[in-house]
């Protein structure tokens, strides 16, 4: 018997019981939607915070100050004025590994245009900054070199601070007061959306370093070179592990600490934050799918329940086709055909369901619908051998049987 | 060279820890073109016999040599390869897939020869046609009476030209003028030169074979030949003696309106 031939009688058998068919196939086609639809939602789970890890840039090490103690009262972490811009400039100088080096100082502040004013962030950068976060403008320009280093009167807007001051209108151009001085927007930042902590990284400004530490978030009386952090962007390839101690060893040089001294700043990877984000995404998305493959297991099981069942029905059937001429591995081969058959098609609406599912989750939690074609193949496969397997005990039985007994079976 | 050579016979089953013989040393020897029925009360061992003779079953000592090559040895694939080219089965019950329709049915044994679609559907509806039911070769075994599905059950029988149409019990589902009907039949396969065997406890049926084989308990208690009483003939008597019925019951009727009528 052709494989062809085969086929084509395992369906004409399904056809004989259609409801039982359809209800053995439910129990695959929700166990295959079940695989496809968690995969799909894991993978886009994990894809967004990816995304998220990406607006942040990637192979980036924090400095902060370190704290102080003012007659025994601890302030936290950042009080101290231990980094300095000086500190920027002599990590990118001295290590090879690193690629910027931004000094920053914030500083929460009311931006006002005409009529309109906004709270927000104003972050003093260097140049080095964008380079750093891989931040661009969408209009616009950056600042130049030249507008850094005097300090000019210019702003480049977050795009939640652009639209909620001008609106539709285009802000470049504008001017804007912080704290009474009039700034001039040169460029509007291009937008990042949420950071991986879940907030607006496009409710900031950025003006020159020290412009802001000028202007706008006051001197430091203890050291006129202070900054509030300093962001350093690793290259490509390089170990960041080996680049932060770099880092660390210079700046405990730089500060002059003895052996025996805590290190007077904080230093941090910001590369193993979003790694362990993305761990426990990676994690709850095999989690979803292994669940989801159960219920495909349990979906097996039914096959194989039928599948019994079956056989003990056509028992007759099975002894007639003994005595025309059918082989035990003919038997054997039109049940597991069946049983594949089954689970093969139970798989294929399996798909298209849980393509449908995920389509639906994706677009309500916003998530990219992330479908990997190995994925749905894989469980396609997986489906099928689910039905051969099951299958396989039952056709074994239906093959060992005995023709005179299964001719005389009522 | 004889069409079925049994020698020594034997089959032993194992039955509630008790060794039961179902056939004890039978030695019969079949040539081509015979009639033969085999008759015995129940657990005389002629089931068996028929199992072991249409290579459903293998016997437990004994040789059974079909036509001229030994079965009684081979494995259970070669086995199926004998009873799919050499042997023709017919049931009581029919034994009918009820999901195809007759075509589907007759097609069955070529399918398992590895014959291709359009010889197999030639040959299956030629078989149909041989056995009366050339329109009827689209419906299925639920649509067609009793006789009917028997008569497709021989087409599938035939399908392969085996050398020995082997009958159980062919009859015992039928009433008595579709039984001659189908015992007509059988005969006219005979005299086209086929091979028939059939199991029966009934005598009536028996009389339409040219060689009666008797059992009892296991063993051949006699081996008779005779003249076949003609299954056409008996076949229009019974439809004469119904007509005449049908007849009488008809003037039967007239009769009763007509005083019905009167009154």
């Amino acid at each position: 018997m052709s494989l062809m031939e085969a086929f084509r009688s395992a369906l004409e058998a399904l056809r004989a019981h259609k409801l039982r068919s359809a209800l053995t196939m439910l129990g695959i086609v929700i166990g295959v939607a079940a695989v496809i639809a968690m995969i799909a939602v894991g993978g886009g789970a994990r894809e967004q915070v990816a995304a998220q890890i990406r607006t942040l840039g990637a192979n980036l090490i924090m400095l902060t100050p370190g704290n102080i103690t003012a007659g025994g009262v601890r302030l936290g972490a950042g009080q101290a004025s231990s980094l300095t811009s000086d500190d920027a400039g002599a990590i990118l100088a001295d290590v090879p590994a690193v690629q910027a080096a931004a000094p920053i100082i914030r500083s929460n502040q009311q931006v006002v245009a005409g009529a309109n004013n906004w709270a927000t962030q104003i972050v003093g950068v260097d140049l080095g900054w964008f380079e750093a976060r891989e931040w661009d403008v969408a209009q616009g320009r950056l600042f130049t070199p030249e507008e850094v280093s005097r300090g000019a009167l210019v702003v480049i807007l977050g795009e939640t601070v652009a639209t909620n001051l001008f609106g539709e209108q285009s802000p470049l151009g504008q001017q804007v007061r912080i704290k009474n001085v009039p700034f001039e927007v040169v460029g509007v930042a291009a937008r990042k959306g949420q950071s991986a902590l879940g907030q607006d990284q496009d409710d900031t400004a950025f003006a020159p370093l020290p412009t802001v530490r000028q202007r706008v978030a006051g001197a430091n009386r203890a050291n006129a070179r202070s900054v509030g952090s300093i962001m350093v962007k690793v290259r490509e390839g390089e170990d960041m592990a080996n680049a932060l101690e770099d880092v660390r060893a210079l700046l405990r040089q730089r500060h002059r600490l003895q052996p025996d001294q805590d290190d007077d700043f904080g230093i941090r990877n910001l590369a193993e934050m979003a790694a362990v984000r993305e761990a426990s995404a990676s994690t709850l998305a095999s989690l979803l799918a292994a669940v989801a493959a159960l219920s495909l297991a349990v979906g097996g099981i039914g096959i194989m329940n039928i599948m019994l069942v079956s056989v003990t029905e056509r028992t007759r059937e099975i002894g007639l086709r003994l005595a025309v001429g059918a082989r035990p591995r003919d038997v054997l081969r039109q049940f597991l055909i069946e049983a594949a058959t089954l689970s093969a098609i139970g798989g294929a609406i399996g798909v298209a369901l849980g393509l449908g599912a995920a389509q639906i989750v994706a677009l309500k939690a916003g998530w990219p619908l992330l479908v990997e074609p190995a994925g749905v193949a894989l469980s396609v496969i997986f489906s099928a051998f689910v039905g051969v397997f099951f299958g396989w005990y039952p056709a074994r039985r239906a093959a060992n049987l005995d023709p005179v007994e299964a001719l005389r079976a009522t | 060279m004889a069409l079925i050579e049994t020698q020594d016979l034997t089959r032993r089953y194992e039955l509630g820890g008790e060794i039961v013989m179902a056939l004890d040393g039978v030695s019969i020897t079949v040539e081509t073109g015979e009639f033969v029925a085999v008759m015995g009360p129940s657990g005389s061992g002629k089931s068996t016999f028929m199992n072991i003779i249409g290579c459903l079953d293998r016997p437990s000592s004994g040789r059974y040599a079909l036509a001229g090559e030994e079965v009684s040895s081979l494995s259970k694939d070669a086995l199926a390869g004998v009873r799919n080219r050499r042997i023709g089965f017919v049931f009581q019950q029919f034994n009918l897939l009820d999901r195809v329709d007759a075509l589907g049915n007759v097609e069955l044994p070529m399918v398992y020869a590895g014959a291709d679609r359009a010889g197999r559907r030639e040959k299956a509806i030629a078989k149909l046609k041989r056995v009366g039911l050339g329109e009827r070769i689209h419906h299925r075994p639920t649509q067609l009476s009793g006789g009917q599905q028997q008569r497709v059950a021989i087409a599938r029988a035939l399908v392969n030209d085996p050398v020995l149409l082997l009958a159980d019990e062919p009859t015992g589902a039928l009433d008595s003028r579709t039984s001659l009907a189908i015992m007509k039949l059988f005969q006219e396969l005979h005299r086209e030169g086929t091979t028939v065997m059939v199991v029966t406890h009934e005598p009536d049926i028996a009389d339409f074979a040219d060689r009666v084989v008797r059992f009892l308990d296991g063993k051949v208690v006699s081996d008779t030949r005779q003249t076949a009483r003609d299954a056409a003939q008996a076949l229009a008597d019974a439809e004469a003696a119904s007509a005449a019925q049908d007849a009488k019951d008809a003037a039967a009727r007239a009769a009763l309106h007509k005083k019905e009528a009167a009154e």
